[in-house]
């Protein structure tokens, strides 16, 4: 296959970039959700993301990717134990996958050779440590997303099936795309996203010519191309693992944690997993920024991705989430 | 008759194109009705060697799977080829019929340029009955020729020395034109510029130029944006003075010397306004309003597997997601069992093949809510608030005949109020409406949302929601609460439409005392039906209702 388009040569959309940057930062936010129009580069995001991930340390013969060979599922067969450096797995949920592909099963092969009863990581194992990545997440089975929802919230996958009993860790960062026309998402498994991010077509003439320009020069000259935006990627991968080290040590100043809370009471939006994702998505903006210190600039940007998502849903309001929490949001921080 | 031969030539031209470069175009929507006429563009496509491909394929045959009697009869797993493994030609065939699943399936394997070549036969007979978008979207062609082929038509043959369409060189100059004639048609999406850009390159390596004219540009145009133009062109669009894009190194001297034969933008303009549909202004409906708001009168019908009245098995795959009919399967099987048996003489108990296989499917039937949002205003009391009650009373009686659930939401003052949450209880309903008081302002858009919110939620349990308002119209509380007239009514414009857009069936009863314009006018904005009831009593206005309602 070939190299996908490059996440720098991505012309705008500077908020699904951001978003999608931020998650590289810190996993623990919890994926992002972007839905708009056909034809915004919403899938062409995603894949470029997969190229400008950094690479991780697993055990080779891992099927869950573990860090060390400790860490590795007591099923799992190991053959070499080596601790190698492998690119971030960034993993495709197909629309039509079935339960068995996702969780994993029974192994038929072996079983149907050797008699023997062995499990077959599905999907979810793969995703392990990376991305899950589901494009036209709206039209996902329900049974699906049930599946996911709670492997999304344990991050762990327990299979009890077909007499096989096993579990193993499934933390992953989830990544949808969709459009909205197409059809709605449940609130539940919106919750489960951690920033959510609207994209638009480009209104500026003078945009969509220079992404008609990029696009064309990629399937053209695609060896010259990919040199020009290569060097590009690596810079925003290095300031990614900059952004890691720092992100620990920024400073969270006590009004800031309470500025999120007024935030979310003046919001109205459910539970407490909105402060804990602004607050997250703020440090790891401010990590990325190479700041010391979280402030309410941080806030102030990262609010409409981290919260619009988490809004009691009003259908009737016309204006989109977006624009309410921003109006909430000069409100609050003045 | 020249529009006709005019819409052969554009389709001898799409698919000498197509032909052309296959993989580089990726394929192409054919919307004809199986006829003469199809076979003739069909048989003229027949050297891409297409594989079928039909609606209802099972994953296993898209991505490759299991192949279950080969594993068995090896004992080794043996996996099929999939379509999308290997690059070939891909007819789907009765695309109108294709659901979002497999679109979006297909739309995936077409953004990574795999090298298949798809044709998506579309004989949808209605303008709503199309292919997907998320498909037709992706295919730079769209043929769908009017009336019967001219006598020897054939595909534009390729040139003597074709240009590969990759190695055609185009300007900065190329790229703002087919960019900004695709905004001036009001095609948001970027992929139609970039199919253009590709047609057009095609279309100048056919020809063996190794660079974009004004013509290749002109019959990109033609071939790409018509079917997916909004809207027509103003005259003269701001757009002219637009700063122009930085210009690159390459494009800098090449676009000098091309700006001399480059097209005029009005006169591309002008090419691709004489090929847009006649009635392209008609069938425009405003952003965001569906077209499904025309629901059926009864509660939706769903054809599943799961839930339901039961509709008779059908022969059919186990594929996990599908419950057998155990019974129909081995009625289906018991004829064949002794001929079975005389060639497999040493199997034991039934012989049972998977053409014998049936499986249940069922048909739901989503009941019907009929939300009446009634006027308790100080206006509409004083007219009929009495009338508008004993309407609905009798109404009631017929939902509970029908078995239709009913909520109530009344309002009036500065807020509404869901006086009785969905229910199918008659007396419970008649209770509370018995005791509806009258007077105050008239909150017509609060009336509205508490309606809307209240069909929403009932959509997700799987009803279809019917709103009924009653009132007199005179909106004088906007949505925030204060009196304020004009405020008010542009509240309850803005309401309905966002009731329209979400595809909720209307009707709008006026029961004023002479009817209203504006009412009028909010009903065209909810998209449903207007009834003026001047002088009536309640026997009237249940007729008027149910004739509406079945309508």
């Amino acid at each position: 296959m070939k190299t996908p388009f490059p996440f720098s040569a991505i012309v705008g959309q500077s908020a699904m970039k951001q978003a999608m940057i931020l998650t590289a930062v810190d996993p623990g936010i919890g994926g992002v959700l972007v839905f708009g129009d056909r034809g915004t580069g919403k899938s062409t995001a995603v894949r470029a993301l997969a190229a400008l991930l950094p690479p991780i340390r697993a055990v080779e013969s891992c099927p869950v990717n573990s860090p060390r060979s400790a860490d590795c599922p007591e099923w799992a067969e190991l053959g070499s134990k080596k601790v190698v450096s492998r690119p971030t797995p960034v993993i495709d949920l197909p629309l039509g996958a079935t339960e068995d592909r996702v969780v994993g099963a029974l192994d038929i092969e072996r079983a149907l050779t050797r008699g023997e009863k062995a499990f077959e990581p599905g999907l979810l194992a793969r995703a392990n440590r990376g991305y899950l990545y589901i494009d036209e997440v709206n039209l996902l089975e329900d049974h699906i997303v049930d599946l996911l929802l709670d492997v999304a919230q344990s991050g762990e996958n327990v299979v009890e099936r077909e007499g096989l009993s096993i579990r193993h860790p499934a933390r992953f960062v989830l990544v949808g795309s969709g459009n909205p026309e197409e059809g709605e998402l449940r609130p539940q498994l919106l919750d489960r996203f951690g920033l959510s991010v609207e994209v638009r077509s480009p209104a500026d003439v003078a945009e969509r010519v220079e992404v008609i320009k990029r696009r064309d020069a990629f399937e053209t000259d695609h060896a010259a191309f990919m040199a020009e935006y290569g060097a590009e990627d690596t810079k925003i991968r290095e300031a990614i693992l900059k952004a890691r080290r720092r992100v620990a040590k920024i400073i969270t100043p006590p009004d800031i944690i309470e500025d999120c809370a007024k935030l979310c009471i003046a919001l109205g939006s459910d539970g407490l997993r909105g402060e804990l994702t602004l607050l997250r998505a703020a440090r790891a903006l401010a990590a990325y920024q190479g700041k010391r210190k979280l402030t309410r600039a941080h806030l102030r940007d990262i609010a409409p991705s981290a919260l619009s998502h988490r809004l009691r849903r009003d259908p009737l309001d016309e204006a989109g989430s977006g624009t309410r929490v921003m109006r909430v949001v000069e409100d609050v921080l003045g | 008759m020249s529009a006709q031969a005019d819409s052969w030539d554009r389709a001898a031209l799409s698919v000498g194109l197509l032909l052309f470069a296959p993989r580089y175009l990726a394929g192409a929507v054919i919307r004809m009705r199986a006829s003469p006429d199809r076979n003739t563009v069909l048989d003229s496509l027949a050297n891409l060697s297409t594989r079928r491909l039909h609606p209802a394929i099972s994953d296993e045959q898209l991505f490759g799977g299991l192949d279950l009697s080969e594993t068995l009869k090896h004992g080794q797993l043996i996996e099929n080829n999939g379509f999308f493994n290997n690059p070939c030609a891909i007819m789907l065939t009765m695309a109108e019929r294709c659901g979002p699943e497999l679109a979006a399936k297909l739309a995936h394997q077409l953004d990574r340029h795999a090298g298949h070549c798809f044709l998506a036969l579309d004989e949808g007979a209605e303008p709503d009955e199309a292919a997907p978008p998320a498909l037709t979207e992706r295919l730079p062609f769209h043929i769908a020729p009017e009336g019967k082929a001219p006598a020897g038509w054939a595909p534009v043959p390729a040139g003597t020395a074709p240009v590969p369409p990759r190695e055609v060189a185009c300007t900065q100059g190329d790229l703002e034109a087919l960019t900004m004639l695709a905004a001036r048609f009001g095609i948001d999406s970027l992929r139609a510029p970039l199919l253009a850009l590709r047609v057009a390159r095609a279309h100048a390596g056919m020809a063996g130029r190794n660079k974009l004219h004004a013509e290749d540009l002109e019959a990109a145009a033609c071939l790409v944006f018509p079917q997916r133009a909004t809207r027509m062109p103003a005259q003269e669009d701001a757009e002219e003075d637009a700063p122009a894009p930085p210009e690159t190194e390459t494009g800098t001297d090449a676009g000098m010397q091309n700006t001399s034969d480059l097209p005029d933008g009005d006169m591309l303009v002008d090419a691709v306004k004489a090929l847009l549909p006649a009635d392209l202004l008609a069938g425009l409906v405003p952003a965001g309003t569906l077209r499904s708001s025309q629901g059926d009168g009864a509660g939706q019908k769903r054809k599943g597997n799961r839930r339901g009245r039961p509709l008779p098995s059908r022969p059919g795959r186990l594929d996990g997601r599908s419950r057998i009919d155990l019974v129909a399967t081995l009625r289906a099987a018991a004829p064949w069992q002794p001929m079975r048996r005389a060639a497999q003489p040493s199997a034991g108990g039934l012989l049972i093949r998977p053409s014998d296989i049936r499986l249940k499917r069922y048909q739901e039937q989503s009941d019907r809510l009929l939300i009446f949002a009634v006027d308790a205003s100080g206006s509409a009391a004083v007219s009929r608030l009495n009338e508008a009650k004993g309407a609905v009373e009798l109404l009631l009686a017929q939902a509970y005949a029908a078995r239709d659930h009913v909520a109530l939401v009344s309002f009036r003052g500065t807020e509404g109020e869901i006086l009785l949450p969905p229910t199918r209880s008659l007396v419970q309903t008649k209770r509370r409406l018995a005791s509806l008081p009258g007077g105050g302002g008239t909150p017509l858009a609060t009336g509205l949302q508490q309606a809307a919110a209240l069909a929403t939620q009932s959509r997700g349990k799987g009803l279809t929601p019917t709103i009924v308002v009653l009132t007199d119209g005179r909106a004088n509380i906007a949505l925030d609460g204060s009196a304020d007239r004009t405020h008010a009514a542009a509240d309850a414009a803005r309401m309905a439409r966002v009731i329209c857009a979400q595809g909720i069936q209307t009707l709008t009863i006026d029961v004023s005392k002479r009817p209203q314009p504006a009412l009028k006018a909010l009903a065209e904005q909810l998209g449903g039906p207007y009834l003026a009831l001047p002088r009536a009593d309640a026997r009237t206005l249940t007729g008027a209702v149910s004739a509406a309602l079945e309508a």
